[in-house]
């Protein structure tokens, strides 16, 4: 990014929420109140790895009106590229990390009529921001969460007693109870928006069924963040900066240039947003597209490519960059 | 005289029938019908013994529309008097339907839009109704200095049955309105208003 808006942060508190889940609350050093922010924003953690620099996106959990802190909460994955793990094993009271501006690309549909969320897992976070703000404007909404275990699953207590029974309903795979998608989203009234976040797999399954049952695309609305996936290494070749950078196999290409010192534009760092979008000048080897932003002509012209998830199998690209 | 080139002027996009829609719910005014016989034409009848039609055969229409529709025997047939008591029916329906229903809306464009009104106020977004511009090109538009509207203009510029300005006639529309704006053409010289053209028949 070409205008530095982050803020330096520290952490304030460290939760154990669930198995494997921990939340983190960020307070500025420089004392002055976060920005409010919408309910679905993420922002980009930002912290120094040995040498590199790592970004991450989580999303924002705390209330959005709440200007003192920010909270996340974040997963413990087992193949993680060091995000959350350095988050959960590293990360200690006190330490200072850096946050970007907050950034939604899962807003909520102000003009629905009724909203229903559908969380698994750790997708949970964003609606918890969602929630306390349609609960604050009287707003019509239901919670649908899918759970592994009740010990894996992160604040469905809380969310039960603060929502209520009727607003809020669990789901967990160890007891067999499902979400019952079909008669869910067969008897919604019309006006009602829709938003997913979890696992590929929930989102994909449940878009699907509202799609068969002849729900509107203008009322489903997803989230999911890609981890950068690994592979082997290549070279890149940057005409406008005039470098060549190697990418190593847990690398992404845009963590690559930023650590030879090239300002990429980047925002979610996930596949998303579409501000990574870069020009393709040449490729020897073949493009793996990994977002879900360009569309398929883009993808298959082979003349873009988005450096914050997508790579190559072959040897060089060369990026107008 | 008429400005065009204005991004906000709707486009129809036809009246096709969404195969998932578990209800199909019609909104019809004067020639609207003929996109849905079209339809009937395109992928059968099927979709009928689950549609609802809300017709309001206005006086330019050959009456037989109504007569046709009924011999297609959709799920539930009604006639209304006016657009009026059409759109408070058709406010009624909106209430009951769910996600699974599909509007679909044809008829002249100042009907199309107070449709989309009603439904926009639903929480439905404009590119989820199917919508076909069939009938009269009149324009219903909307006086920017009294706000007041006039259905059915023909000409550019007219004479606003409001407040009595000379309007030129604008692509610039107003989903909010469901009216075009009309914008006095002599506001420097009055005066100086060409005569009127006729621009929609």
């Amino acid at each position: 990014m070409s205008i530095n808006t982050d803020m330096a942060v520290r952490v304030t508190a460290i939760t154990q929420v669930a198995e494997s889940v921990k939340r983190f609350r960020f307070e500025r050093l420089d004392g002055k109140p976060f920005p409010v922010f919408p309910g679905g924003a993420h922002v980009v953690v930002a912290w120094k790895d040995g040498g590199m620099i790592r970004r991450n996106p989580y999303s924002l959990m705390s209330a959005p009106g709440d200007t003192s802190a920010y909270e996340i909460s974040v997963l413990r994955v087992e193949k993680s590229r060091g995000g959350s793990a350095f988050l959960h094993e590293k990360v200690k009271l006190g330490d200072t990390l850096s946050l970007s501006q907050p950034v939604d690309l899962f807003p909520i549909d102000q003009r629905g009529r009724k909203h229903i969320f559908m969380a698994g897992g750790i997708g949970i976070t964003p609606f918890m921001a969602m929630m306390d703000q349609l609960s604050k404007l009287n707003q019509n909404f239901e919670l649908h969460y899918a759970v592994r275990t009740r010990t894996h699953g992160a604040y469905w207590q809380e969310l039960t007693e603060r929502y209520g029974a009727h607003r809020v309903k669990i789901y967990c795979d160890a007891e067999k109870l499902f979400i019952p998608t079909e008669p869910l989203l067969g008897a919604q009234p019309l006006g009602t928006h829709l938003y997913v976040c979890g696992p590929g797999g929930m989102i994909d399954g449940v878009l699907g069924t509202a799609r068969k049952l002849g729900w509107p695309e203008e009322n489903l609305h997803s989230e999911r963040f890609l981890a950068p996936p690994p592979g082997a290494p290549f070279t890149v070749k940057l005409t406008r900066s005039n470098k060549t950078v190697e990418v190593a196999e847990h690398q992404s290409i845009l963590e690559a240039v930023e650590a030879a010192g090239v300002d990429a534009p980047f925002m979610c760092r996930g596949g998303a947003c579409g501000q990574c979008e870069t020009n393709v000048t040449a490729c020897d080897g073949e493009i793996l597209h990994h977002d879900h932003y360009l569309p398929q002509a883009d993808k298959a012209s082979g003349k873009k490519i988005m450096i914050c998830v997508s790579r190559i199998k072959g040897k060089e690209i060369t990026l107008d960059l | 005289m008429l400005v065009n080139g204005i991004k906000s002027r709707p486009v129809y996009t036809g009246l096709t029938i969404d195969p998932n829609a578990g209800r199909h719910l019609f909104a019809l005014e004067g020639e609207g019908p003929q996109a849905l016989f079209d339809q009937v034409q395109q992928v059968g009848a099927g979709f009928l013994a689950s549609a609802q039609i809300l017709y309001v055969p206005t006086t330019a229409a050959p009456k037989d529309h109504a007569a046709k529709i009924a011999a297609l025997k959709p799920d539930d047939l009604w006639l209304a008097p006016t657009i009026a008591v059409l759109l408070n029916r058709f406010r009624n329906e909106l209430s009951r339907a769910t996600m699974r229903t599909r509007i679909y809306v044809a008829g002249t464009e100042g009907f199309i839009g107070q449709v989309m009104r009603e439904t926009l106020d639903f929480g439905v977004d404009h590119k989820s109704i199917r919508n076909e511009h069939r009938g009269s090109e009149a324009r219903r538009v909307q006086c920017v200095h009294c706000k007041g509207i006039t259905e059915d203009v023909k000409t550019s510029p007219y004479a606003c049955t409001h407040c009595g300005l000379n309007l030129l006639v604008r692509d610039h529309y107003s989903r909010r309105l469901a009216a075009f704006q009309g914008v006095s053409i002599e506001a420097e010289e009055p005066g100086t208003a060409p005569p009127p053209e006729e621009l929609f028949r």
